[in-house]
């Protein structure tokens, strides 16, 4: 793949603003639809405008069926001119930016309310695994998979072996993911890790320990999409949405060494008009550290088979050289199904609105978030990356 | 190299028996085209008609070319693994129940990545043969053992859940006094299993009544199978530990409707195979299905050794056919009621043997051991429908190419 497909240009005019999330817990007695209502309401009351003045809606959650989007419009009581339903797990909150973007910037909507959102109860992860996908369904649940781990464990021990990544190397993402999440008070995980922890932790699917898994929970994120003037008008912090990608079905690799990012990376630095070393802060889809080793090599950071090198090279803690996964990411705040692909995304944009607290990169202004998901069979087939740019 | 399976000591009373639970069983319609495969043994994936391009997993158009002409195609078996996982912390109860369980993606040589179950003695890079099983739910499930045969290979433990290995289970042959009946006990006893046999009037002597009694790891039984308080009585004494149950009724009287002046013949049979079967299943089934997961030796299969003129009604065995068709039926049923305790029922259609009651019909007949061998490898290997010599393959060929056709063929007189 080339860089700069003829015709594909960036989003002038169009920013994101009010990042919301409603605090997770591991486990929640309300359905989806509570959860969105909270993210709703967060968004409302951010914007200072009503939920009824929002005209386009995007909604992505594993657990509100049989409804979607349309249903939450009737629900909440929005009309509506533009709205989708995005079910593509941890790549939902970029490419709900993506679709929001465009729709704003043609007109067909003003203000877009961008909703990641599930509930937690007891069995539901089981009863989404089960449901989550026919290839799955047909040649992976019989075989004890369970979910992603044995699949993502696949994958891992391909990598490992190919570059030579030992665990010690994956556990440094963990360990300082947990060092930033103990500043953020919404992270379920609010005990520091060492890397002793991570190397003596309980096998899962190996070479998937436990501290290489997120752990599943109740949660909403929400953003709004709109223009830039309308944003002014408001008097909320924005930032621009300075170039974004998105690739599905992509990496033919036997077993994945790569995720989509790869086919239009340099076109996502290109139409941003910056470079990697740009960037202030970095946000990847982090449902296993070796994903987000992949992501350093994949979204230009170092080369291919140097993400072990670059970790232990870098500091990848919110004061470090490399600050990454600033709010713990979901290995440390948990991993609220739809939510948690806007889990990046939504940290990203309080970082270069100055806005993230707490978690807060001094100066920030520059910050890429990425998203990965849908394991349907034997690789994430959807992946995906923003580039925000604050004031 | 695979640990030795160990004589499973004496259950302590006291111990609760496992329930048994299955694997997750969400396959899809279009995939149950695997099972058809699974089920006789076969290692085969659909392969695009059009344009030759395997697809798996299962599909409904080609990836290559979009044809919805996706048939079954037999495949070498030949593969690598690509990589492997134990997995400790599976998240379905029946895997939590067995973990850790190993299994791995591997690459065939025609090309397609499968995720397989993997015997415990392969891992990254090796070369493996990879096969079709069915797991306890009945599910196909690739299954990836080493190319090469090793001492106790088969006592892997994931292989033996998708398997009904005889070796260390009690296994009820239901009638020992004819050929058939004798050779399974036999083939059985030498494949590990311990063997009882029912004998229906056991003071009428019977052929092969001494080579019968002679083995330490057989023993006979009385049992009457058209009798439903007999069925009870030795199900009272032994119904708890009989692990493989194989329902050797053999009473074949050659006759087609019009042929006899009144119904006893008929009656006869319905009572052997027909109310036999029934008086078993409901004597013995529900306590086979308790026990389907109660340890590496638990109760495992149930298996009919059926005509394989219970596939198609053959002249001059017109009523013997249709008792057969029935007793088929039942299987069917009772297939879908042993699945929750992971019970396989495996049906073996037999052409005719080489004993009196065929005596008209002419060559090829099958020896009794022939079906015995039959019988214990698709125990060993997790076959549910066999099709025992070139009879029953000819039937079974010409049913699948064409119906009507073999329906009056086999109309004909077979002995004329």
């Amino acid at each position: 793949m080339s860089a700069a497909t003829p015709g594909r240009s960036g989003y002038d005019g169009v920013v994101l603003a009010c990042p919301v999330t409603v605090p997770y817990q591991r486990f929640s007695t309300r359905p989806a639809h509570w959860w969105i209502g909270k993210a709703l309401r967060g968004l409302s009351t951010s914007a200072g405008l009503s939920h009824k003045d929002f005209d386009g809606f995007c909604l992505s959650s594993f657990t509100v069926g049989p409804d979607s989007a349309i249903g939450l419009a009737q629900h909440m009581g929005m009309s509506l001119r533009w709205v989708d339903t995005i079910p593509l797990g941890g790549a939902s909150g970029i490419a709900a930016v993506r679709r929001a973007a465009r729709a704003v910037q043609a007109g067909d909507a003003s203000v877009v309310a961008c909703v990641g959102a599930d509930t937690n109860h007891v069995d539901t992860f089981r009863q989404t695994t089960a449901n989550f996908a026919r290839f799955a369904q047909d040649a992976v649940l019989s075989y004890g998979s369970g979910g992603a781990n044995a699949s993502f464990a696949l994958i891992a021990r391909t990598y490992m072996q190919r570059f030579g990544v030992t665990r010690e190397d994956l556990g440094r993402i963990a360990v300082a993911q947990r060092d930033n999440a103990l500043r953020n008070p919404n992270a379920l995980m609010s005990k520091p890790l060492t890397l002793e922890q991570y190397m003596t932790a309980r096998p899962i699917a190996d070479p998937i320990h436990l501290f290489d898994c997120v752990m599943p929970c109740a949660g909403a994120e929400g953003l709004l999409v709109m223009r830039e003037e309308t944003a002014r008008a408001l008097g909320l912090p924005f930032a621009r949405l300075l170039s974004s990608i998105e690739r599905h079905n992509a990496v033919h690799d036997d077993v994945q060494l790569r995720g989509g990012w790869v086919a239009d990376i340099d076109e996502l630095y290109a139409i941003a008009g910056i470079g990697p070393k740009d960037l202030d802060v970095v946000q990847t889809y982090d449902d296993y550290p070796v994903i987000c080793m992949m992501q350093f090599e994949d979204l230009g950071f170092c080369r291919k088979g140097e993400g072990a090198e670059f970790v232990r090279a870098h500091d990848l803690t919110i004061d470090g050289d490399f600050p990454h996964n600033t709010s713990g990411g979901q290995l440390s705040c948990g991993q609220a199904g739809g939510g948690g692909g806007y889990l990046g995304l939504n940290e990203a944009l309080r970082q270069v609105t100055g806005t993230a607290g707490p978690t807060q990169v001094p100066g920030a202004r520059l910050s890429l978030a990425s998203g990965f998901g849908m394991m349907t069979y034997d690789r994430g087939l959807s992946s995906g990356a923003v580039i925000l740019a604050g004031n | 190299m695979t640990e030795p399976l160990k004589r499973p000591s004496r259950k302590d009373p006291l111990m609760r028996t496992q329930v048994p639970m299955l694997p997750p069983s969400f396959q899809s319609r279009t995939a149950q085209i695997l099972t058809a495969a699974a089920a006789e043994g076969r290692f085969a994936l659909q392969q695009c008609a059009e344009c030759g391009a395997i697809a798996y997993p299962p599909r409904d158009a080609c990836t290559e070319c979009l044809s919805d002409d996706l048939p079954l195609t037999d495949l070498p078996t030949g593969g690598v693994i690509l990589s492997h996982t134990l997995i400790s912390a599976p998240g379905e109860p029946y895997f939590r129940e067995r973990a850790p369980w190993l299994i791995g993606l591997v690459k065939l040589d025609c090309g397609p990545i499968l995720v397989a179950h993997l015997h415990a003695d392969c891992s990254t890079g090796d070369r493996v043969r990879l096969s079709l099983q069915m797991d306890k739910a009945g599910n196909a499930a690739a299954f990836a053992r080493p190319e090469q045969d090793a001492p106790n290979m088969t006592d892997d433990r994931q292989w033996r859940e998708m398997t009904a290995d005889p070796k260390f289970r009690r296994v009820l042959v239901t009638d020992g006094r004819s050929g058939v009946g004798q050779a399974i006990a036999r083939r059985l006893a030498d494949a590990g299993a311990t063997v009882l046999v029912g004998i229906s009037e056991p003071w009428k002597p019977f052929e092969g009544q001494d080579r019968l009694t002679a083995g330490d790891r057989l023993q006979v039984m009385e049992l009457s199978v058209d009798d439903e308080r007999s069925v009870q009585r030795l199900a009272a004494l032994i119904g708890g530990k009989v692990d493989i149950l194989v329902n050797t009724t053999d009473y074949v009287r050659p006759g087609n409707l019009l042929d006899q002046a009144n119904a006893s013949a008929v009656r006869d049979q319905v009572n052997r195979h027909f109310m036999g079967f029934v008086h078993l299943a409901q004597a013995f089934g529900g306590a086979m299905r308790a026990r389907g997961a109660d340890g590496p030796t638990g109760a495992a299969a149930w298996v009919n050794v059926f005509s394989a003129y219970a596939l198609a009604n053959a002249n001059p065995f017109g009523a013997f056919s249709a008792v057969q068709a029935g007793c088929l039926s039942l299987s069917q049923s009772l297939r879908g009621e042993m699945r929750p305790g992971g019970i396989r029922v495996i049906n073996l259609f037999a052409g005719p043997i080489d004993g009196e009651w065929y005596q008209t019909l002419p060559a090829p007949k099958l020896a009794p051991d022939a079906i015995a061998l039959a019988l214990v490898k698709a125990l060993q290997t997790g076959q549910e429908d066999v099709f025992v010599g070139d009879i029953a393959q000819d039937i079974r060929e010409r049913l699948r190419e064409n119906p009507k056709g073999a329906e009056r063929a086999l109309n004909k007189d077979q002995s004329a």
